[in-house]
This record gives structure tokens, sequence and C-alpha cells, in this order.
């Protein structure tokens, strides 16, 4: 048998080779800046405007309005909450993608395809269906509503409702990132490690979790993308109680709304910075972990 | 240590894997299973290793039922095929995990455990390469450092699956004298899995043939290579010419002579020959110097020399025979491709298709001869 997996390692080190022109490029000059030309308009329009439109406009009425608009109780209420709905979402769908892809790519049992299918549901489902089950689930009418209304408990309309909304739609991010790359790695270390005397804590902690930390940082990223900006699932359940259940995104629809569309767009650039300071994250940690990454990336 | 399987069964599904499997293994012993791939050795070695489990029988490690110890108590080194290092730690690391990973009872201190990391190093003669990572070694130095790291928890045993499987021949070989070495000046017992049969009579004590599951034939490389007992182990172990032939009351009819064969029962039987106990003499000039002549003349049909050693393909009665022969005494003969010669077989061993029928080793056993195209000698 001849050993493949090292020579692979060894291969995604190397930096590829950098090609000026990976084609022979023959199109004539017009075709070629008519391409490009147009590839570049729709940049424009479709990314750098909206991004430019959302900081000019929430700059419209100077930087004091800019600042009033972040820190009047409603908003900071949103902040907060989306902060802490974050918080808690990324960790727990962090274990749980860790935990899901340990169990299909180290252990075979049967409905092992079931499973996989049933990660990806989230994905497939639209966001706004998403909520709705946890109203017909948890709401007053549904399923377990009166007997959580019994006890007290609230969790459609609440804090609650909405962080179980951000968990079901984040649910794959990790665990999709994580499946690929540990099925690539094989369970030889972990064996590795149990003979050389280490216990399950051992093995996770000092050899399943470093060779896996740039895609679960990198799934960790995607997730609390997602988690900060999602808006359709968390819309459902929300109720939007302002300055109780409204996150960013729905504060943003509120403002919109009453027609405070410096205040608005000041939220959402908020919101932006956020997304943008990921983008940055996710594009530093994609060259510090290398191509490696990248082969296993499936979306 | 020792160690003792008995009537170990493994099924994956619907396939046994191992069948009542029975094996001892002495103390201080250099064991090597030996068997084609899906024969069920690597599977043995896992069990032994406790990375599996079998679905009924035991293995006992100096008297104790090993299927209850942890892997701590099992005290076994094991070196995996791809040597299954941690990338993520320099060579140092590796080697020290076993020791670091202990609870903090029996963990020994920080310089010890320099020092007993420096100790392998120096036995795996890897010295200058602590630092580096796996990634920055070659083949033969991650091989080393897997062996270094499964010594560092002074096992009692150690287990080594394919070790040479992924190395070029001759890192293999140099890497199987050290091997050899540090068996011999460690004390373990040594059990490793190969599909090389030349590196398993080259390096071991005693060979295990394992076949599907089974052990067919146990014994030190000489008594196996002298006397396989059954066709698989014959044929296993080299490359093999078979020649049809009947047994009749406990005799068989080979060409020229009749040979007596005890405890098999009467019917169509295999003389198994190794081509370089196949004489060839020039049809001209018939000449006896075997066990069996065979009647009639084969056609010489290519011829390779290389080095001491001489190849010839005959065709003898349309099936393709392959003999060996030293260079010189090849060209004394003076045979050339298209000449006649006649065939005297030395030390033909006969094996029962009755019986092979019967068991479930049948059918890799076709004798291994190629047809495939040879360059002409000139």
């Amino acid at each position: 048998m001849v050993d493949l997996a090292p020579a692979a390692d060894v291969a995604a080190q190397e930096p590829a080779p950098r090609i000026a022109s990976p084609l022979p490029l023959t199109e004539s000059f017009a075709a070629r800046a008519t391409l490009v030309g147009l590839a570049l308009l729709f940049l424009v329009v479709f990314l750098i405007l909206p991004l430019v439109v959302v900081f000019a406009e929430a700059f419209r009425r100077g930087i004091g309005a800019y600042f009033a608009a972040l820190v009047e109780p409603a908003a900071l209420a949103a902040i907060r909450l989306t902060l802490m709905t974050a918080l808690i979402v990324v960790p727990l769908n962090a274990a749980f993608g860790i935990a899901a892809a340990w169990a299909i790519t180290k252990f075979e049992f049967p409905a092992k395809n079931l499973l996989i299918t049933l990660i990806d549901l989230p994905f497939s489902v639209s966001p706004v269906i998403g909520g709705m089950v946890f109203v017909l689930l948890f709401g007053l009418q549904g399923l377990f509503g009166p007997w959580l209304d019994a006890r007290g408990i609230t969790i459609v309309f609440a804090v609650p409702g909405i962080i179980i909304a951000t968990l079901f739609v984040t649910l794959p991010f990790v665990a999709r990132e994580l499946i690929p790359l540990m099925q690539k790695q094989g369970t030889q270390q972990e064996e590795a490690a149990l003979m050389l005397g280490a216990n399950g804590w051992q093995m996770l902690l000092r050899v399943t979790l470093p060779n896996i930390k740039w895609g679960l940082l990198y799934g960790i990223l995607l997730c609390n993308g997602r988690a900060m900006g999602e808006f359709g699932a968390v819309a459902v359940v929300s109720g939007h109680i302002i300055g109780r259940t409204n996150t960013m995104p729905l504060h943003v629809e509120v403002l919109y709304n009453d027609y405070a569309f410096a205040a608005a767009f000041a939220v959402a650039s908020l919101l932006t910075l956020m997304a943008l300071a990921t983008l940055a994250l996710k594009v530093w940690l994609e060259w510090r972990a290398g191509p490696r990454l990248a082969r296993t990336r499936l979306h | 240590m020792r160690i003792e399987v008995k009537d170990l069964t493994k099924r994956l599904q619907s396939t046994l894997v191992l069948d009542r499997v029975n094996l001892e293994i002495r103390e201080r012993e250099f064991l090597g299973l030996l068997g084609p791939s899906g024969s069920g050795k690597t599977t043995l070695l896992r069990i032994l290793a406790g990375l599996e489990f079998p679905d009924s029988g035991h293995v006992l490690l100096d008297n104790r039922d090993a299927l209850t110890l942890g892997f701590e108590e099992r005290q076994i080194g094991f070196v995996f095929q791809h040597y299954a290092l941690f990338n993520h730690m320099s060579v140092f690391e590796n080697i020290a995990f076993g020791l670091k990973v202990r609870s903090r009872r029996t963990r020994p201190s920080q310089p010890e455990i320099e020092k007993r990391v420096m100790e392998l190093l120096r036995l795996v003669q890897l010295r200058e390469l602590e630092s580096r990572f796996p990634a920055q070694l070659s083949g033969g130095q991650r091989q080393r450092v897997a062996l270094a790291r499964a010594l560092a928890i002074d096992p009692k045993v150690l287990l080594l699956d394919e070790p040479f499987g992924a190395l070029d021949a001759k890192v293999r070989v140099e890497l199987r004298r050290s091997l050899r070495d540090i068996h011999d000046a460690t004390g373990l017992t040594t059990v490793f899995v190969t599909h090389d049969q030349e590196e398993a009579l080259d390096l071991a004590d005693r060979v295990a043939v394992v076949n599907r599951g089974r052990i067919e034939q146990i014994g030190t490389p000489t008594e196996i290579y002298e006397a396989p007992r059954t066709r698989f182990v014959f044929d296993f172990l080299g490359r093999t010419n078979a020649f049809s032939c009947t047994i009749e009351n406990g005799h068989v009819r080979l060409g020229d002579r009749v040979l007596a064969v005890e405890g098999m029962p009467d019917g169509p039987a295999d003389a198994f020959v190794r081509p370089h106990d196949i004489v060839l003499a020039r049809a001209t000039n018939p000449e006896r110097t075997g066990d069996a002549m065979l009647p009639g003349t084969a056609v010489v049909r290519f011829i390779s020399a290389l080095g001491q050693r001489a190849s010839v393909e005959l065709l003898y009665e349309r099936k393709l025979i392959e003999a060996e022969s030293s260079r010189e005494k090849l060209a004394d003969l003076g045979l050339q491709v298209g000449d006649r010669c006649t065939i005297c077989l030395r030390l033909p061993r006969i094996y029962s298709k009755v019986e092979a029928e019967k068991g479930a080793s049948e059918h890799a056993q076709r004798p291994r001869l190629r047809m495939r195209r040879r360059p002409r000698a000139a």
C-alpha cells in the first residue's frame, strides 16, 4: 500500500504557483473591456453602492445625530439583545457542531445519512417557516403553550423565543464546516492518543480540537454573522416589543417604517460594520489556515 | 509479556473477519502476522490493542483477561500504518505525549520527561530533529518518530500495523534492521502485520500465516518456507508452479515417479513446485536431476537475466511454467528462446484438491503465473 496522506499534506503547504494569466486570452480589447466593465458595474451596483448608501444615509444628519441614534435606549436595547443572542447561540451551536461532526465522522451507526440531512434542514427551510414552527410549538395556541403558560414560562414573543429561533437558523454552520474536515482526517490520531493512555477529554482537547481549530473558528464566524443578522425567523417569534424583544435587524425595520431614515441607517451601518469585521476576520483566517481549509469547504 | 488468543471470532456485518483464531505469542518473541489484504490480520492486531472487540473468544495478556483492561493497563505500544503522528505537535511533543497525559500521580516530572524523550530520540537515531514537525520529516523519519512515541510509555508489547508499507525499498530494509535491534535491546514482545512475505520471513522469530480469518500455519520462517502445510501457504510465500496429478491409494504419479503421500484422500491433487526447484535440460540431452521428470518437452518462451539469477518462462502442455536458476547454469545449457527442453521437478509438494474443495480456502490458490511480457534476453 502506498501512503498518500503525508504527500498530500506536504503539497498543501506549498503555496500554489502564481499564474499571471491562466488562459491564453484571444478576445479583442473591446470584448475584454465589455466583460470587465459588466462585472465591475454589477459589483458597484449590487455591492459597493448599497454599502456607500448605508453609510451616507447614516451620516446625512451629521455625526451627532448618528451617535444619538445609536445611544437611544431602544437602539441600545436592540444592540444588547443582538449581542446577547449571539453570545448564547454561537457557543451552543459550536458545541453542537463539534458533537455532531464527531459522531458522524468518528462512529458508524445506522441512520447516519439521515442525521446529516437533518442538520442541513435549516438551510433548506425558509427562516420564516422556522420561526412559525416555534410559534406553533410554544405559542399560547401551540402544542406546549398551555403547559408552559400554566408554569409562567413565556417563550414566544420573548427573548427565549428569539434565541431558539436563532439557534435553529444557525444550527448547520459549524457542523457543516467540520464534517468534511474531520472525515478527511479520520480517526487514527484519536486512536493513537488513546493507545498512549489519553482519556476522552485529553484526546478531544489535545488532539481533535487542535486539528480542527481553523475549520471550527471559520464555522463560528459564519454562525456568528448569521446569528446577528437573522431577520425572518426572529421577526416571527419576536413580537416587536420595542426595548425588549427587538434585535438590531428588527429595530432597523421599525425605524425605517417610522420614516426615521437616518436612525435606521445608523443602526444598519453598525450591523454592516459587524458583518464587515466578520468578513475581514474570515479572510484573515483563510489566509492563516491556507488552502487546507479552503479545499474542504462545502459552501 | 505472553499473549494468548483463544477462539477469537469477529464478524463485520455478514463477513467472518476472524474465525476461531487460536494463537500463543511467547514472551520476548518477534511474531509476524502475514496474510493478503482482507485476511483479518489487522483486525486481529487491533483486537490485541483494544481498538476493536471480538464477538467471542478471549485475549489473555500474562494470563489476565485483556478484554476487560483499559489501554493503560494493557501496556501496549501501537505503531499505526500511516503513523498517525500528531501534526500540530513537534517531534518532541509527539514522543512526550504518552507521558504528559498521565494522571498527576504517575506523571514524571518535566526534566524526567525530557530525559526520556532524548533517550528515545537517540534510540531511533533522530537526535537533531526534536523540534521539527511531522510535515517536515521523510517517511522513514516519521516511522521512527511513531516508534519512539509508542515506546515512550514503556510498553510490554509492541504492535505494528504494516510498519514498512509506506516506505521505499531501501529505507524499508534499513528500518527492518533497526526495528529488530530495538526489539532485541528492549526485551519487548513484538507483533507486526505485513502482506510482504519476504519481510515476514526476514524479520520474525515466528510467522503466522493468516488467510480468511484463520491462521493457516505458524512456525519459524524456515519451517514455513520449507514445509508449507497448506496450498495457500505455499502459494502465498512465493512464486508457484502447479501440476495436476491424481492420488490413488495413498500414492501419486508424477512424471516418471510414484510418490507416497500420507493422510490425503484419493482424488485430484496438485503438485506445487517453486521456480528454483524446476530443473531444465536440453531435449536432445535429457538429464535426470530431480525427483520426477515430466514426459515430453517444453518450449522456452522468455528468458530474463538480472544479476546472478535467470528466470525462464516455458510453455508446457499449454500452461506457463516459471523456472529459475543461476545465470551460469543457464549459459551452460545454452538454451535460447524457442528451444525445447525437458523438465525435472525437485521437492514437489502435493496438495489434495478434495480437501481444498471441502475447506473454505480454495479460491486464493491459483498458481500465480503471470502472463506479463518480459524483456527478451540478448
